[in-house]
């Protein structure tokens, strides 16, 4: 019924159209100059119809439950729901809604039955009515629309603004989201502070999120102190930053500056592949061939290294980050005007100075952006970490022990059977509003850099 | 019709500065520029006139061997500087470039202070050891470029904060910094207005007593206020080259007369 309320909807909206449309012509036909070409005419009538009538249908859809629910607890018998929980409600509710659907457990009261068949009833009459609301609301657009076919009447405007406000719609739609992503973590996080203080979760030196299931349990006191899991974030990214910087920057200078049309049809495909693989992939490639390199390697120099290391992840990390930088700066060095680079060849540069002196400094902006926002990245990775650097969160700096990271610790708070009342889980949420405080803070940082140092060329 | 060439009929004959024999140029399979023969003296202004697309640029950009820059660029024949070879493999195009300097058609400040834009060229040559030697050849090539008493309080300012104008002529003490022997310039005038132009027109006649000009320009009143000698090119060829007087006077050429009376172009 849902569907054909639909259709009629589509309907009207081309019958509207086509309507308004052939008035439109008539009145041209008949030698009178319109304001709007006919298309706005029929364009005008379908929008009228389209938005209203859609959102209408979308609201009652989204509302029906709730008021056939409330008249079904309504026409329950007296007395019936008194001194129960919600809990106890909403199981009763949910009896009544699987006997509706056929699904019947045991024998249930005849006060259940008759309200199982009420709610069937009463879905129908809903969906009938719909559909019939549906059909005059659009009748009566369509007949409103319709009368506003004159030679002086402003359609285009109309379609215009009914255009407008629709991509004005669609604009707040990231905003709402927005908001509710971070209402929902500093609710949670703010539940997590009321079991937790809130110095403990900031300076606490000491993580391990675990919750005593017993009173007098031993040795299961849990800690929550976030510094061990925020260092081991820092130890993977920097690693991650200091090899895909490099790379990245040389590459895109020597794609962009010197290699010959050949390479470059060959290494620019490749660093798109790279960028396309899948960071599991890329955890794969971590655990299997990185960490035992390592570890051999230090074997070999006699040195202790676990098989979870946070270089392994920050060098597959780092390598996964060479796409992403190199493409900025390569999008950057092509942005600089060839006028400058020009300009600096007449004065008698060599290419070299010319990139170091002028393009390099023209496309800082455009770099550095990309680079911060690559941090963001690293911070923000997950896949690589699980897989290559390991659960045990170390109060430490030293990139050949195994580390955790914010990001890791959330998947591992999460996963299994979760209880929202806990503070284990709810840590979680409060991991979750660092890792978003700090990318929020470096995406700023990175919009500043960007805007301040921009160089305005014509 | 046309202001009188500044001292054009007149015309001492100056030694040879460049000289171009059969010189043929070919973007990919365009051919652009055919079989020129040009001489370009010192102390002189040399202007290359002619329709849009006719090649000037191109010819005055193979001076300097920027053309280089443009991978499907090739160019033939023989062009000299002081008597020797510019495409001589033993020829640096750098140090090249820094005898033959250039200005370009859209003001082209790099995004750098004033005083940063004019040292770019002497600091990259070497050509001071101390920072008091640095700022007196900047104050020179400002003073020389006509815009020193401008920016002479706002040194360490963006170059692209100038007008057109000033960027224009920031752009010339930029190019003159180095001390080059010949300046090319190419429609310097195109994006600046006529106040600036004037100014620009000054500047050119006055560098004259120093370097060898060479300038493109789309317009023929300029050419014969700063030229002492005018080269006309159509499709490619150099169709008349001689005393500016002579060019916009009595052209040789049925094709130089249609071009300066205006009917091809």
């Amino acid at each position: 019924m849902t569907l054909f309320a639909f259709l009629i909807l589509f309907a009207a909206v081309v019958i509207g159209y086509i309507l308004n449309l052939r008035a439109a012509r008539a009145i041209r036909a008949g030698g009178t100059k319109l304001h709007s070409l006919d298309g706005f005419h029929g364009g005008f009538s379908a929008l009228v119809t389209l938005v209203p009538t859609f959102f209408f249908i979308i609201l009652w859809l989204m509302l029906q439950g709730t008021v056939i629910e409330s008249m079904i607890k309504a026409g329950l018998p007296d007395g019936t729901l008194d001194g129960l929980g919600t809990g106890q409600v909403q199981l009763i509710m949910s009896e009544i809604r699987s006997i509706a659907g056929g699904r019947i457990f045991g024998t249930p009261e005849d006060w259940k039955l008759e309200a199982a068949e009420r709610l069937v009833s009463l879905r129908s009459t809903s969906s009938l009515l719909l559909v019939v609301l549906t059909i005059a609301l659009t009748a009566g657009l369509i007949l409103l629309t319709r009368k506003t076919v004159r030679a002086e009447f402003r359609a285009r405007q109309g379609v215009e603004r009914i255009v407008l406000g629709l991509m004005v719609g669609c604009a707040t739609v990231a905003i709402f989201v927005t908001i509710g992503i971070v209402g929902s973590l500093v609710f949670e996080t703010y539940r997590f502070f009321e079991m937790v203080p809130f110095t403990d979760f900031l300076f606490g030196t000491s993580w391990e999120p675990q919750i005593p299931l017993r009173e007098d349990q031993i040795a299961a006191k849990g800690a929550f102190g976030m510094l061990p899991v925020f260092l081991g974030t820092m130890v993977i990214a920097t690693v991650a930053m200091v090899i895909a910087v490099p790379i990245g920057l040389f590459s895109a200078i020597y794609l962009h500056e010197f290699a010959s049309p050949k390479i470059r049809a060959v290494i620019k495909p490749v660093l798109e592949i790279l960028a396309g693989v899948p960071t599991v992939v890329y955890g794969f490639f971590a655990i299997l061939v990185i960490a035992p390199a390592i570890r051999s390697f230090g074997t070999d120099l006699g040195l202790p290294i676990a098989p979870n290391t946070a270089l392994a992840a920050g060098l597959v990390m780092g390598i996964m980050l060479v796409p992403f930088i190199s493409s900025f700066a390569d999008d950057a060095l092509a942005a600089v005007p060839r006028s400058l680079r020009d300009g600096s060849l007449a004065l008698g540069a060599t290419q070299a100075e010319t990139i170091s002196k002028v393009l390099f400094p023209a496309a800082i902006p455009g770099i550095v952006g990309g680079i911060l926002l690559a941090v963001s990245r690293a911070i923000g990775e997950t896949m690589i970490v699980v897989m290559a650097a390991g659960l045990i969160a170390k109060m430490t700096i030293n990139p050949l022990d195994s580390v955790t990271t914010v990001t890791v610790q959330i998947v591992t708070l999460l996963i299994g059977d979760t209880a929202f009342d806990s503070p284990k889980t709810l840590a979680a949420f409060a991991l979750g509003m660092v890792l978003f405080v700090m990318t929020l803070i470096i995406n700023i940082f990175a919009l500043r850099i960007v805007r301040k140092y921009r160089e305005i060329y014509d | 019709m046309y202001d009188t060439p500044a001292s054009g009929k007149t015309a001492v004959t100056n030694e040879v500065k460049i000289a171009a024999r059969k010189v043929n140029v070919f973007y990919g399979d365009t051919h652009a520029i055919k079989d020129v023969d040009v001489e370009i003296e010192d102390k002189t202004v040399t202007a290359f006139i002619g329709p849009s697309g006719c090649g000037k640029s191109t010819f005055l950009r193979c001076l300097n061997r920027m053309n280089d820059t443009i991978d499907i660029c090739r160019v033939e024949g023989l062009i000299a500087l002081d008597g020797e070879d510019i495409y001589a493999p033993s020829i640096d195009p750098v140090q090249l470039r820094a005898k033959v300097g250039m200005v370009f058609q859209k003001p082209n400040p790099f995004p750098k202070s004033i005083y940063e834009n004019v040292a770019y060229g002497p600091k990259i040559h070497g050509m001071a050891r101390t920072r008091a030697e640095l700022d007196e050849i900047v104050e020179r090539a400002l003073r020389r470029g006509a815009i020193w008493d401008e920016v002479k309080d706002r040194l360490q300012e963006p170059g692209t904060g100038l007008s057109g104008g000033q960027q224009q002529r920031l752009c010339i003490a930029r190019a003159v910094a180095t001390e080059p022997e010949v300046l090319l310039m190419d429609e310097p005038c195109s994006a600046l207005d006529p106040i600036a132009t004037a100014q620009v027109e000054e500047l050119i006649d006055e560098l004259r007593e120093q370097y060898s000009v060479v300038i493109v320009t789309h317009s023929m009143q300029q050419a014969a206020r700063v030229s002492q000698k005018t080269a006309f090119f159509h499709l490619g060829n150099l169709v008349e080259f001689g005393e500016t007087g002579q060019i916009f006077t009595n052209p040789h050429d049925p094709r130089t007369e249609s071009y300066i009376t205006g009917r091809i172009g």
